[in-house]
């Protein structure tokens, strides 16, 4: 019979080894569970000698573990001298496949079959989730891995990749180089990669240097010694089957998100929606008693808050209510409000007085103030400016502020009362802001950081709600209806529809019944239309502005086909719908024939233009669809002399943050590998401390925050964003003097084929520990005079920055050209 | 938006350039001077210091296209007046001189000038007409790109010689070892091609030929093809043959990027170290001008 632990803790990342050694440190009866062979495994499967921050900086660090920034081996190594010296009872291979009970009674189920019991259960499994197995017999032999630190380790050995992903693809193209590759797929192509990816496992593939075994499966694995290899793998091909004899397999199959095990165990989530969180109160309890969700897995990306928590849970469960670590640092924000006495009593009064945070749960809510800026304002003052790119959200605690929509007329303003909010069309649309703000009496304002706000859209379906609703009654009334009251618009807004569509998805098709006005919230939609059996792209409508107004001004089927350039939101009004609007808004009916006027005056210039269509699909294809300013080069005047790429390199640090010659060319247009300062932009998302930020100008722009993690550059689709570390050597002054500083042209290059030096930047990972890598990337030279540097410094006028409003002249006057 | 830099700002370097030219003519032909025109009169000192000026202003580009930081101007307007004004120098510094050259160093200033200036036209010339030629030979694929496919095309032929008699993996080994792009600066200029190979030869030694646009190459699979009586071989060496085509005008294409990026670039050899030497012979000039007076 086991014996029963207070605590037992599942997974010893940051938060269950700061959890389990408090446990110890305080005599509590405990037990902490690892999977793997060796605490923290997620910060074990950093890069070699990363450096890791301890962002937030201002918070402090509240643990029986050292925690300070330093390479990832100084921390690891600490952090196994505090499991000695705590004496913390950790078990290695003791992966939990499933709790049960209750709370004083629960079972933890092991991979192996027995079972721990505990009172208390702390869960901080994180997010890395677990890779999928091979799942045949033999999947236990020492020859299957599923991660590849360092592929020029292996030299001469016969080895099997499966998978079809990034990973699996990646990893069979460097092993490659020294072995002799077989990459399993199990279908008959490969659709999950990315496309550099694909080209370049195609292009292996052709040149013979892996050999691609397409729908096939592994069905078993076994050992043959005296063999001519030491494993024996055979496959079900689609041809038969196959006996492949190996020295090792790398299994890239993904992992299986934690969330199916977490639900498993009873805890709830508010939301389907795969980036919801579960439901935790301030002691970071989980709906299920005595169940305590801490770290990565409840919402807390970063190292210093996992600890805190696991800390703190600790605390909670011996009855002894500690306030967060962060307490103070609340405080602090809300020192200013006029009124305010503790921490609990403000927080209280917020979720009372908003409603779009009376269902929020109380520790989230803690999180989403701790990212907040709370704003004390006189009345008259600027809260932002109409114009103006921040993408931030308002909610107004006190007070109230005046909201003034027609710059022609300043005195024309609605006034908003406290508990409302404002600034949800930025944020959602990542577009200018489409009114100026002002202050009005004792106002006191909420400012949230978007990601902080889509957290909370994510898992609080009621914020949705109320958000997607004003939403629309906001955008009709500034599209369609400025005079209108938004008492009167409510019904209209109930009748309309939110439409979401993936990129290249069609909204309606040429010759369909015209039933519908489409008002582009997010993201952009393309206008084609086929001419001799080819689909044209005739324009292209950008957020905020709306499409198939013709139909419903009487033209009853479609004239055009249009289609999502990129992941798009539309809200669509319906033909009756409209007329009520019309009938609200005498003067819609002129506006609108005027920009349908205007309309086919343009798509009759493009479409005079054979190529206009060729142009504007390809730059469609390049990001252009969601580009808010984007470098292009006209290769009609680019020497090539690469002066743009040296000033950014030196108004930035050292590193230059395009790559002129990269990235695709079609007829004269040339994309350099430069940021689209996309209006969504994809690198935002799962940024640990939320270091990717929008300024005011539109930059998107990495801040000094960032710990290195690399999550941006993955989820970049273009590109644009490396990790750096400090700046190279400069150039000796002569070199300076005649040619800047790249020392390399034309006449340097070696020119043999057979003995070209390859200049390869290899990070061995060995020797002196690495310097602080950072993501760089283009931020639009912010804070500099006279804009970007790369095409200030451009001799020739062929480096030029596009905004999505000049994008359509910019076509007219290419496509005039060739 | 596309606009070279000659159409910079609606031509506003042009019309400068042309004030200066014209009120220079026109004062040069007005004055009167006792003597000659000659540099040492009023007209002379005027034109001179303009003259000197422009030129200190011209090489200073050099520090302006190195000044990321600066907002002064952008460098594509810089880059507009430095050709207009610089273009007007001949006309300044030409009136300056009042025709009156001789074996001396002031004539050897003026030549400097002249061939800085003339090397700034070509320089100009290029600027404007290759970066299109260029975009046009590369379609789109970028030199490293079709490098690459070079390399897969020399794959491809080893694979299909592999399974032939030696001698051709032999010879595909020799033709990759042997290819040239440039080589030297006047193969680079010149579009030349450098390449060698090695042939088998009569006797069983092999034997260095020229390779120049893989004529030798495919040459030899000609006579090869024609001598071939196996099926399976004479197959063999047609794929060879297309393969070894394509690879051809791949490398033309390279060689002519690398000869237009060449032209691009080498006309600066000559504009900027001369402007250094002419610095220098501009402040002998001007001191040796003054001390003499
Ligand atoms: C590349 C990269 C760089 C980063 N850099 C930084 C940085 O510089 N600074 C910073 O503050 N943050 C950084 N982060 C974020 C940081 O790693 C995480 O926030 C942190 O690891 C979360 O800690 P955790 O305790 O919640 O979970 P994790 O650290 O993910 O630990 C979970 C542990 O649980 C184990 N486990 C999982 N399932 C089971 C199971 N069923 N049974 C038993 N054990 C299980 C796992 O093996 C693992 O050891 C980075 C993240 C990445 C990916
Ligand atoms: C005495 C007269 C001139 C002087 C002293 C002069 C000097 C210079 C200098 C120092 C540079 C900078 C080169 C570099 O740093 O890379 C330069 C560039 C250049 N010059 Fe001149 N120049 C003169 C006349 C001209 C004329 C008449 C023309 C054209 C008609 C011209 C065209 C150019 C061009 C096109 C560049 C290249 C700009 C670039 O690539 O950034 N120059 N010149
Ligand atoms: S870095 Fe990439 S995703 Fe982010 S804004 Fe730039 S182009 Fe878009
Ligand atoms: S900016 Fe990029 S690398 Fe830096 S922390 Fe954010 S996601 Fe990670």
């Amino acid at each position: 019979m086991t014996t029963k632990v207070a605590i037992a803790v599942v997974g010893s990342g940051p938060g269950g080894l700061s959890a389990a050694a408090r446990a110890a440190e305080v005599g509590v009866s405990h037990v902490l569970l690892e999977q793997t062979a060796a605490h923290s495994n997620t910060i074990q499967k950093y890069q070699k000698g990363k450096h890791v921050m301890a962002e937030p900086n201002i918070l402090p660090l509240r643990s029986p573990m050292r925690f300070e920034a330093g390479t990832r081996e100084k921390i690891l190594g600490e952090w196994a001298e505090g499991l000695t010296e705590h004496k913390v009872n950790i078990r290695y291979g003791a992966e939990v496949v499933g709790i049960s009970g209750a709370k004083g009674d629960f079972h933890l189920k092991l991979q192996d079959g027995s079972e721990v019991l505990a009172e208390n259960v702390i869960l901080g499994i994180g997010l890395q989730g677990n890779p999928r197995r091979l799942g045949v017999p033999g999947d236990g032999l020492p020859c299957v891995q599923y991660t590849l630190d360092d592929p020029d380790e292996y030299k001469g050995e016969t080895i099997v990749v499966v998978g079809a992903g990034d990973a699996a693809i990646e990893n069979a193209v460097a092993l490659s180089k020294q072995n002799t590759v077989y990459l399993v797929n199990r279908s008959g192509e490969f659709s999950r990669c990315k496309d550099g990816n694909l080209a370049l496992i195609l292009k292996t593939v052709e040149a013979g240097k892996v050999i691609c075994l397409y729908s096939t499966q592994c069905a078993s694995l076994s050992e043959t010694p005296g063999g001519e290899k030491p494993y024996l793998l055979s496959l079900n091909t689609s041809t038969g089957d196959m006996q492949l004899p190996c020295d090792r397999i790398i299994a890239r199959l993904g992992a299986t998100p934690p969330r199916k095990f977490v639900e498993s165990c009873g805890i709830k989530f508010p939301s389907s929606d795969p980036s919801s969180l579960p439901v935790l109160s301030t002691s970071y309890e989980s709906n299920v008693p005595g169940l305590y969700v801490i770290g990565a897995l409840g919402g807390y990306p970063l190292i210093k808050q996992a600890m805190n928590q696991g800390y703190e849970v600790v605390e909670f469960i011996r009855g002894n209510p500690v306030a967060p670590a962060d307490e103070p640092l609340l405080a602090a924000k809300f020192a200013g409000i006029p009124g305010h006495r503790s921490v609990s009593d403000t927080l209280q009064a917020m979720q009372q007085r908003i409603p779009l945070f009376t269902e929020v749960n109380p520790l989230m809510f803690r999180e989403l103030l701790l990212g907040s800026t709370i704003h004390v304002l006189n009345p008259g003052d600027i809260v932002f400016k109409r114009n103006d790119y921040t993408n931030s959200f308002y909610t107004i605690f006190n007070g109230g502020v005046e909201i003034q929509i027609d710059d022609n007329n300043p005195a024309k303003r609605i006034p908003l009362m406290p508990g409302q909010f404002f600034g949800e069309m930025g944020l959602l649309s990542g577009r200018r802001r489409t009114a100026t703000v002002l202050a009005g009496k004792d106002c006191v304002l909420i400012e949230t950081p978007r990601r902080d706000v889509l957290k909370l859209l994510s898992s609080v379906d009621a914020a949705r709600a109320v958000i997607d609703q004003t939403f629309i009654v906001r955008a009709i009334q500034s599209g369609f209806a400025p005079q209108a009251k938004t008492a009167d618009l409510l019904p209209i807004a109930a009748k309309s529809k939110m439409n979401r569509y993936k990129a290249g998805q069609v909204v309606f098709s040429e010759g369909d019944e015209a039933d519908a006005l489409h008002l582009v919230r997010s993201g952009s939609l393309a206008v084609l239309r086929a001419v001799g059996g080819r689909e044209i792209v005739t324009s292209y409508v950008a957020a905020g502005n709306y499409v198939g107004e013709m139909g419903l001004m009487g033209n009853t089927r479609r004239s055009a086909t249009v289609r999502a350039t990129v992941a798009t939101e539309t809200i669509s009004l319906d033909a009756d719908t409209f007329a009520e609007l019309l009938q609200k808004n005498p003067a819609l009916r002129s506006e609108l024939e005027e920009t349908v006027r205007q309309r086919i005056a343009s798509n009759t210039r493009l479409q005079g233009q054979d190529n206009a269509g060729a142009l504007i699909s390809f730059l469609l294809k390049q990001g252009l669809g969601e580009a808010t300013d984007v470098l292009l080069i006209d290769e009609t005047l680019c020497v090539g002399c690469d002066n743009c790429e040296r000033a950014c390199a030196a108004t930035h640090g050292g590193t230059s943050r395009l790559d002129r010659a990269a990235g695709p060319t079609f007829a004269n247009v040339h994309v350099p590998t430069s940021c689209r300062h996309c209006e969504d932009p994809h690198c935002m998302k799962d940024c640990p401390p939320d270091a990717i930020r929008r300024s005011p100008n539109g930059e998107v722009f990495v801040g000094d925050n960032c710990i290195g993690c690399g999550n941006c550059e993955r989820n970049c689709p273009y590109g644009v964003i490396q990790l750096a570390g400090p700046p190279p050597e400069q150039p000796s002054l002569a070199s300076w003097l005649m040619f800047g500083s790249k020392a390399e042209n034309v006449f340097g290059e070696v020119q043999g084929l057979g003995r070209k030096h390859h200049h390869h930047h290899h990070d061995d990972g060995h020797g002196a520990p690495k310097a602080v890598k950072k993501a760089v990337k283009c931020d639009m030279c912010k804070g500099q005079d006279g804009g970007p540097a790369c095409v200030r410094a451009c001799p020739t006028g062929a480096a030029l920055r596009v905004s999505p409003e000049e994008f359509v002249a910019f076509v007219q006057q290419e496509a005039s050209r060739f | 938006m596309h606009e070279s830099m000659l159409d910079y700002a609606q031509r506003r370097y042009l019309k400068i350039a042309l004030v200066l030219c014209v009120l220079s003519i026109i004062a040069y032909a007005w004055h009167d001077p006792l003597s000659p025109p000659n540099g040492g009169t009023w007209l002379g000192y005027t034109l001179g210091g303009i003259g000197a000026a422009l030129i200190l202003w011209l090489t200073a580009l050099g520090v302006r296209k190195r000044s990321y930081s600066s907002s002064v101007g952008t460098l594509r307007g810089w880059t507009s007046a430095h050709v207009y004004l610089g273009l007007a120098l001949i006309v300044v510094a030409t009136l300056h001189t009042g025709f009156q050259f001789g074996w001396n160093l002031h004539t050897l200033c003026y030549a400097l000038m002249l061939i800085v200036i003339g090397s700034g036209i070509f320089g100009m010339v290029v600027y404007l007409r290759y970066p299109q030629l260029m975009s046009s030979n590369r379609a789109g694929a970028k030199p490293d790109v079709l490098l690459e496919e070079i390399n897969d095309l020399d794959q491809r032929a080893l694979r299909v010689a592999n399974e032939m008699p030696r001698r051709f993996a032999d010879v595909l080994r020799s033709n990759r070892e042997g290819t040239r792009i440039g080589g030297s600066t006047r193969a680079i200029l010149g579009g030349l091609d450098l390449s060698t190979i090695n042939l088998p030869a009569v006797g069983g030694a092999s034997q260095q030929v020229s390779n120049s646009e893989q004529a030798a190459l495919l040459d030899w699979l000609g006579d090869e093809l024609a001598r071939s009586t196996d099926g399976d071989l004479t197959k063999r060496i047609g794929d060879l043959l297309s393969v070894v085509a394509t690879r051809r005008n791949q490398l033309r294409r390279l060689r002519r990027d690398a000869q237009i990026r060449g032209w691009l670039e080498i006309w600066l050899y000559i504009h900027v170290p001369v402007t250094l030497a002419l610095i220098g012979t501009l402040i002998a000039h001007v001191v040796s001008v003054f001390l003499y007076w």
